[in-house]
């Protein structure tokens, strides 16, 4: 298990200082106050995820607040949102969901590191222009030429081959339809090797 | 072409039944430019530039396809596959926008008779300042009315450009880089040539002025 860098807590010192919010006796943010009480259990001390906990450390907050939102009303429903987090994003409000994305967007963001290499280049061209012929469009055109995402659109870079691995296959397996088009439907112009190739790639980049 | 595995067969098939007008490119059994082919053309166009191509901002901004004149849209399908709009972005636009020359005509015609919503905020405090820009120019910078060529109403016509309801950052983005996107064969003179002084001569509140106005028009 990580321990947290020097310089992330005093970055997490200065920017929980700075918020707008009071903070608690040890300085933190109402948001790392709920992620220390209810996200670092399965999401890591850090929150660079862990095993099939997806990293937020680093995440778009606009993406993460819809997440959570999308929890809520049941519309992402894999069998381990199902499971954890319909019952975890219950309750949660939606200023509170606002404060635990804006902490979590301030994290850094460390790369997984788990994909398989043989595949890395495949996956980067991939992502970097699709392939026309099959109509598979470029990933980077939405998500950056890093994978660093933009304002609802999730970073991508550097999260775990098997997370980002299973969330392509769940689409079409027909699991949150609902997601933020164009997603769903470009899912389904990959097949299961090029899913492979791009989730790999992905899990290298920082 | 590859190889369709039963697990892709299967989820293609629950695609399908949901969503009929998609269509995997490449089916062993569409002619590389019919209806199907087309379809799926159109729907690989939309990943990028948003429902009926009403534009879309990701990471970059894709511009409006909708409405737009066919000509326009021909000609800049040309300019990316010869290289004259290529690399503006680290995403090779040769490579994302590679077609048969056939299907150009046909995704042209298909994108210049939809009429979606307009992305964006519409009106704003500078679109009172840009509409004066665009009707009258800017003489004393040497900044000609654009409504010359694209029209009273932003409609544009042949290779002038449609930008009424254009995405205003992309508007921007184009007028204060035109000579980082457009015209990147020296040797090849197109006629992206002609904006490029006039692009030049507008200033960043100028270009933010005109791009507010002309994501208000409809």
């Amino acid at each position: 298990m990580k321990l947290i860098p020097p310089a992330l807590a005093i970055l997490a010192i200065v920017s929980a200082s700075a918020a707008a919010f009071a903070t608690d006796d040890r300085g933190r943010s109402p948001g790392q106050v709920l992620s220390d009480n209810n996200c670092t259990w399965c999401h890591g001390p850090s929150l660079q995820g862990y095993t099939t906990a997806p990293r937020l450390a680093g995440q778009r907050a606009e993406y993460v607040v819809n997440q959570i939102l999308n929890f809520k009303a049941h519309s992402r429903d894999n069998p381990l949102s199902k499971q954890v987090m319909w019952g975890a994003a219950n309750t949660v409000t939606p200023e509170a969901a606002h404060e635990i994305s804006d902490y979590f967007s301030g994290l850094h963001a460390e790369p997984a590191n788990d994909g398989n290499r043989s595949t890395v280049e495949t996956g980067a061209a991939l992502y970097r222009e699709g392939s026309a012929g099959s109509n598979i469009p470029s990933c980077a055109i939405c998500h950056g030429p890093d994978g660093q995402g933009v304002g609802a659109i999730p970073r991508l870079g550097g999260l775990s081959y098997r997370y980002l691995k299973r969330k392509l296959e769940q689409w079409n397996e027909g699991y949150h339809a609902a997601a933020l088009a164009p997603m769903p439907a470009v899912s389904s112009s990959l097949s299961a090797t090029e899913i492979d190739a791009i989730s790999s790639y992905l899990s290298f980049v920082h | 072409m590859k190889p369709v595995r039963m697990q892709l067969a299967a989820s293609a098939l629950v695609f399908a039944m949901a969503f009929p007008a998609l269509g995997r490119a490449g089916d062993l059994d569409s002619p590389s430019t019919g209806r199907g082919a087309l379809n799926a053309k159109v729907e690989y166009c939309t990943y990028c530039h948003g429902p009926s191509g009403r534009g879309y901002r990701g990471f970059y901004t894709m511009p409006r396809l909708a409405g737009q004149t066919p000509e326009y849209l021909e000609n800049q399908l040309r300019a990316f596959a010869e290289l004259r709009r290529d690399r503006s972005i680290p995403v090779r636009m040769s490579r994302v926008h590679a077609l048969k020359p056939s299907m150009r005509a046909a995704l042209a015609a298909h994108f210049n008779g939809l009429n979606p919503p307009v992305v964006g905020r519409g009106s704003s405090e500078h679109a009172g300042t840009g509409r004066k820009i665009y009707e009258e120019g800017v003489p004393e910078t040497n900044v000609p009315a654009c409504v010359a060529c694209h029209g009273p109403t932003g409609m544009g016509a042949g290779p002038s450009p449609r930008l009424a309801g254009q995405l205003s950052a992309y508007t921007q983005k184009q007028l204060l880089g035109w000579s980082r996107d457009r015209g990147q064969d020296p040797a090849t003179v197109d006629s992206s040539a002609v904006m490029k002084s006039i692009a030049g001569s507008m200033s960043k509140t100028q270009v933010q002025a005109v791009s507010a106005y002309l994501n208000s028009l409809k």
